[in-house]
């Protein structure tokens, strides 16, 4: 068991919680960091049905093949991210959550061709709510996120500002995007969308 | 002064909202609702600048984008703007405003002696004289750049921020006037994503300066409102006002500018100054409307010279009288409406004077029935007035118009309104690659053909009738919307009623002659930002210029930033006439975007300071900062360059953490290196084919160094790969190279080798990788580990393991780029901060010292390891290096074919050598060309340079390692090094590798 006051999350130093800035009382986004997911990388042959069979059963839920698509169950989901590639996201924050899933993959996937990576570490999450949270996004990154095209639990490869970005729509009620960065840009990332935010007004909730 | 020009009542002014304001340092007064133009206007100033090349007195000319004259300079310091249009810019509450372009003063300004002298300064006058000396160009272009200076830019910061945003929508509609309104609501009733853009600060278009227009019975402004208000109640529709679509690109992506503060007195600072959107439109509706042309007559250019439909914008929309006594010369019907407009509001018209021998038309006729003076056939010859028209000459025209007959007559005036008809702004359609041609009726280029998802309404599209504008509007929109996908019908209204009145009939003049030749006596301007004349054009022809696009050219007609908006057609016009060919095959030079001008700060939006570019940090990072390190960019990564501790500089800083490691112990933040794990059964024959070297008998639990080659043979990436299962590998590239390792393979993998069963996947940011280097590293590991067996039996150079380092679960690899016993540890990211600083605090009692990229460089090359990016550079093969040994001669890999060609097999190419100064204390400068014999002075023949080169404490000297000619067969030979001061270094080739060149240190 490895002692989980060790691990530090990349907006940690940031100070988050002291970082809020409601101008003129409004607050169009409210974000936060969703830290310490599991995330694992699945590569996969999606004509291999012995293999989707085989992972469908260890997950519960068979993986989406729709692209840009998301499926779920209470305790992973999974995101459709090319033809023969997902991430399975865990909630965490238990440093053995990725891990583990990479285990119970990696054992139903057996020899087959195909790859199980845990990248927990390599990532953080921001979450990004409120009435402006789409036009907050859409600042720098050139999908179309109207609810037309990019409804409830869609999911997406794309770019933010200056960075890449895995773009996770979970609710339309708020609505409601979570976004994955690589932690390295995660810094840069979370201090472009607060000067993106600023002239909606920003809250900053804790995780 | 008060507005005396300021009609009673009536306009779009708010009169209870009075404003002050000041031009050129007077203060003036003017209303909520005006532009800084009319605001002037109702002071009676017409003269707001000076010409660009003549410095003659220029005045407002026009009411909007296609402003030539009145660019002036706004606010001032940082918050200052050159070149706006006095005719766009929304007054405001302290505004100040100067003319640009005049030295002193606008009222007397020293450069209107070019007018004296443009006798002597003809087109191409510049080209012609200040060609020699050659050398002497940059000098005399900046003389000439001065005196022709438009406004300045400002110095400062940027006290505003700026922003940008994508967008995307079914039907953009570009231009709310009449046209633009109906398409944007029949567009909207499908239930389509609409996005119209108006430039002005409210919707409606021409009709905001008209009076007395009709919509369905009512006025034409209550037709707009209502519009305007079921837009903003549709789900799905957005205004932007202020807003102006300045380009039309590939694939319907259309660039606005949005300008959200510049009509607020005191911006909130939360919001942006300006918004770039970068609009993807499934269909594009272009409304935008026509702009109106000039004559061309001799001293057309005199402050109180205006075009027709402008003096009645200012009439109707500003309350705005641009005189007291008016002329109208025209060649159109449309353009008596501005003289009936005038009169109406009590404006004498001292003559209407029209090149048609007989006016017809229902404007010309209420003008004729109001009895006013219509001199019909005739020309204005001639003006006079300095800073203001005073007079205009009045001839009778010949009957084919090619010349005047009989005495001229003279009436003084204060306002001179022409109007020669109107060109639709096309500009946007063009830009888009739709076609255009000229229409024999209209006198003008219309649309024809559209080559994108492009639909055209109203006046843009040659429809100048309101009616018409309507009809079209609500057609296209509807039109555009089921071209974008959507099914449901518009919920159809009936198109209301208006009337269909067009400016014509016409009569077209393109020059209009005078009583002396062209050229004497006055001049016939065609584009009045550029100072150009019919007697240029005339002068570009005779000179042989041929081409539309070359005489544009020559004479700069249309070069300003106004594009030639007024000049352009008459310029063809004129062209066409001289050349005696049509005007359809004389045709149309370019129209390129910006429409009108952008800030540049609208493009840069908040990509500045921090945001320029993302800065990348390791998890390490905070405690660098700590720690007081300096830091280097490598690539985006942000690394420690070195650990200056107190009164140490750079030579110093790394001699001691360079020292460390040789003696004792160093630990470097090695997190940035890429890290790529490689999985599946061909994971081998993969390898094999990526690097250079053989893969396949590499044991499980050991690392091998590797060299990637492009395709072209040149070394593109080296690193150490480690075997962690039978499919399994872990692929270490360089920091700057990551991504592009990635790529390069994946490359492979999708398109060459796609029967590999390998896949790829970056754990560069999973790991924090903290690297131990120095004699006592396997002691300090040793105490932090309790289940790695670290003997150099169980774990010997080149070798990995996994087990736990500071309790936390870690891969364990023995490599080294130090030449000293070396640990690589890789933990879960999220450690990262927790075990170095486990390993920072467990090693104090070998006096750990943390070092940076400096001094991790000079490690390196005193055991000359190459650096990928310095050694190299894209022209280097492994063969240059040396490095043959690495180099399979048994099985293919992606370069090799390229190493057998001819050019590779040269004896001088340059290769790679170690280079020793004779005087052992001179460090040379990295890029020193290398010579065989130094002359006197440059240039002498180079055979080679400097790639890296440092004090090396260790041995005690300076070393280098450098590419030279053949070199690699010239080892002990003395080449020199002549440096920028005046020295030449001697110094001598040697191998690279100056220490333990058996590799005893990093095996013990």
């Amino acid at each position: 068991m490895v002692e989980r006051y060790l691990r530090q999350s990349p907006l940690a130093h940031l100070g988050l919680d002291g970082r809020a800035q409601a101008v003129r009382g409004e607050s169009g986004v409210a974000m936060s960091e969703q830290p310490f997911r599991g995330i694992v990388n699945l590569r996969v042959q999606p004509d291999d049905s012995e293999a989707m069979a085989a992972l469908e059963s260890a997950l519960g839920f068979a993986l989406p093949v729709e692209p840009n698509t998301t499926a779920a169950s209470a305790t992973a989901l999974a995101f459709w991210l090319g033809p023969d590639e997902w991430w399975i996201v865990t909630p965490g924050p238990e440093p053995e959550s990725g891990p583990n899933m990479a285990v119970t993959l990696r054992t139903a996937l057996t020899d087959r061709r195909g790859a199980v990576t845990d990248v927990s570490d390599s990532r953080t999450c921001i979450r990004i709510s409120g009435p402006r949270a789409r036009d907050l996004l859409c600042k720098g990154m050139p999908l179309d996120l109207h609810p037309r095209v990019f409804p409830s639990g869609c999911c997406a490869q794309s770019h933010l500002a200056k960075t890449g970005v895995v773009l996770h729509l979970i609710a339309e009620d708020g609505p409601t995007f979570e976004l994955y960065v690589l932690r390295s840009f995660a810094e840069y990332l979370w201090l472009w969308l607060e000067d993106a935010a600023r002239e909606y007004g920003l809250t900053i909730t804790s995780s | 002064m008060s507005q005396r020009y300021r009609l009673p009542d009536g306009g779009r002014i708010d009169r209870t909202a009075p404003l002050n304001f000041r031009f050129n340092g007077t203060a003036l007064r003017g209303y909520v609702g005006d532009t800084l133009a009319s605001a002037l206007l109702s002071n009676g100033i017409h003269l707001v600048g000076r010409s660009f090349k003549y410095h003659r007195p220029r005045g407002i000319f026009s009411a909007g984008a296609e402003e030539p004259n009145a660019l002036v300079q706004l606010g001032t310091g940082a918050r200052s703007d050159p070149n706006m249009h006095a005719t766009q810019v929304e007054l405001i509450e302290g505004l100040k405003a100067r003319s640009q372009n005049c030295w002193p003063s606008v009222d007397f300004d020293i450069s209107a002696i070019n007018d004296r002298l443009s006798r002597f300064m003809p087109s191409g006058f510049y080209y012609k004289t200040f060609m020699w000396p050659a050398a002497f160009w940059m000098r005399y272009e900046y003389i000439i750049r001065h005196a022709a200076g438009l406004g300045t830019a400002p110095t400062g910061r940027d006290p505003d921020y700026n922003d940008k945003t994508f967008a995307h929508c079914d039907v953009l509609v570009v231009g709310a006037g009449p046209a633009g309104l109906a398409a944007a609501l029949s567009a909207a009733r499908t239930g389509a994503r609409v996005i119209l853009v108006e430039q002005d600060a409210e919707v409606g278009g021409a009709l905001l300066g008209l009076a007395g227009e009709k919509i369905g019975g009512k006025p034409a402004l209550d037709w707009v409102a209502a519009a305007r208000a079921e837009l903003v109640e549709s789900a799905d529709v957005r205004i932007l006002t202020r807003t102006t679509a300045y380009g039309y690109f590939d694939h319907n992506f259309v660039g606005l500018l949005e300008r959200l503060t510049d009509h607020i007195v005191d911006p909130p600072a939360h919001l942006p100054r300006h918004r770039l959107w970068k609009v993807r439109a499934k269909q594009v509706v272009l409304a935008t409307g026509a702009i109106e042309r000039p004559l061309v007559f001799r001293d057309n250019d005199r402050p109180g010279i205006m075009l027709a439909g402008a003096c009645q914008t200012y009439l109707n929309r500003y309350a705005v009288k641009a005189g007291q006594k008016a002329v109208l010369f025209a060649n159109n019907d449309g353009a008596y409406a501005t003289a009936n407009d005038l009169a109406a509001a009590g404006v004498k018209i001292a003559a209407i004077v029209d090149t048609r021998p007989n006016p017809e038309g229902p404007h010309s006729e209420r003008a004729e029935s109001a009895g006013l003076p219509v001199l019909a056939g005739h020309a204005i010859v001639g003006t006079t007035g300095d800073k203001r028209v005073r007079q205009v000459r009045i001839a009778r025209l010949n009957d084919d118009g090619s010349a005047i007959t009989g005495e001229a007559q003279e009436v003084d005036c204060d306002l001179l309104a022409v109007s020669g008809g109107w060109n639709p702004a096309v500009h946007l359609l063009s830009q888009a690659r739709g076609k255009i041609r000229f229409d024999e009726e209209r006198g003008t280029f219309v649309p024809m053909q559209t080559e994108q998802a492009t639909h055209v309404a109203g006046a843009c599209n040659g429809s100048f009738g309101l009616a018409s504008c309507l009809t079209e509007g609500f057609a296209t929109g509807e039109t555009a919307a089921k071209a974008a996908g959507l099914s449901s019908k518009s919920r159809r209204k009936k198109t209301p009623a208006a009337s269909n009145e067009t400016f014509l009939p016409a009569r077209w003049t393109w020059l209009v002659p005078s009583e002396t030749p062209l050229g004497r006596g006055g001049k016939h301007f065609v584009d009045l930002q550029s100072d150009v004349t019919a007697a240029d054009l005339k002068l570009a022809i005779r000179e042989g210029y041929r081409s539309i696009e070359h005489v544009k050219r020559y004479t700069t007609t249309g070069m300003g930033t106004d594009q030639g908006k007024t000049g352009n057609v008459n310029a063809i016009g004129i062209i066409a006439d001289t050349l005696d060919r049509p005007i359809a095959e004389v045709g149309v030079t370019t129209f390129r975007p910006p429409y009108t001008p952008v800030t540049f700060g609208a493009f840069a939006g908040r990509d500045v300071d921090d945001l320029l570019d993302p800065i990348r940090k390791t998890p390490m990072h905070g405690w660098h900062e700590r720690a007081g390190a300096l830091f280097e960019d490598v690539g985006q990564w942000r690394r420690p360059w070195y650990y200056p501790r107190a009164g140490e500089d750079l030579h110093k800083a790394v001699a001691r953490e360079v020292a460390a490691v040789r003696t004792s112990l160093g630990v470097v933040d090695a997190s940035t290196l890429g890290k790529i794990d490689i999985r599946g059964k061909d994971a081998a024959t993969f390898l094999n084919r990526i690097y250079t070297n053989a893969w396949s008998k590499l044991e499980i639990g050991k690392c091998r160094y590797g060299l990637m080659l492009g395709e072209n043979g040149m070394v593109m990436d080296d690193g150490v790969t480690a075997r962690l299962g039978e499919y399994q590998f872990l692929m270490t590239t360089t920091t700057g190279n990551a991504a592009a390792v990635l790529q390069h393979m994946e490359e492979f993998l999708q398109t060459e080798w796609t029967d590999l069963d390998v896949q790829l996947t970056s754990v560069t940011e999973q790991f924090a990788t903290i690297s131990l280097a120095g004699p006592n590293a396997r002691r300090l590991l040793s105490e932090m580990t309790h289940d790695i067996e670290l003997s150099p039996n169980a774990l010997p150079h080149m070798a990995f393991t996994e087990g736990t380092v500071a309790s936390v679960p870690a891969r364990v690899f023995r490599i080294s780029f130090t030449g000293e016993m070396s640990y690589e540890i890789n933990v879960p990211a999220s450690y990262g901060m927790a075990v170095w600083q486990a390993v920072l605090t467990a090693g104090e009692r070998y006096d750990i010292t943390p070092y940076g990229t400096e001094a991790m460089h000079v490690l390196r090359a005193e055991k000359g390891y190459i650096i990928v990016g310095q050694e190299t550079d894209g022209s280097v093969t492994p063969v240059d290096l040396g490095m043959d040994w690495v180099v399979s001669k048994k099985k293919d890999f992606v370069g090799r074919r390229s190493l057998a060609r001819p050019d590779m097999l040269k004896p001088d190419r340059k290769q790679l050598v170690g280079l020793l100064t004779d005087d052992p204390q001179v460090v040379l400068p990295e890029g020193a060309q290398l010579v065989e014999r130094a002359l006197p002075n440059p240039p002498m023949p180079m055979i080679g340079y400097v790639t890296s080169s440092y004090g090396s404490p260790n041995l005690g000297r300076s070393i280098a390692l450098a590419l030279v000619k053949g070199g690699l067969a010239r080892k002990g030979e003395t080449i020199f090094a002549p440096l920028a001061d005046g020295r030449v270094v001697p110094c001598t080739m040697t191998d690279p590798v100056f220490l333990d060149p058996e590799g005893e240190r990093l095996r013990g």
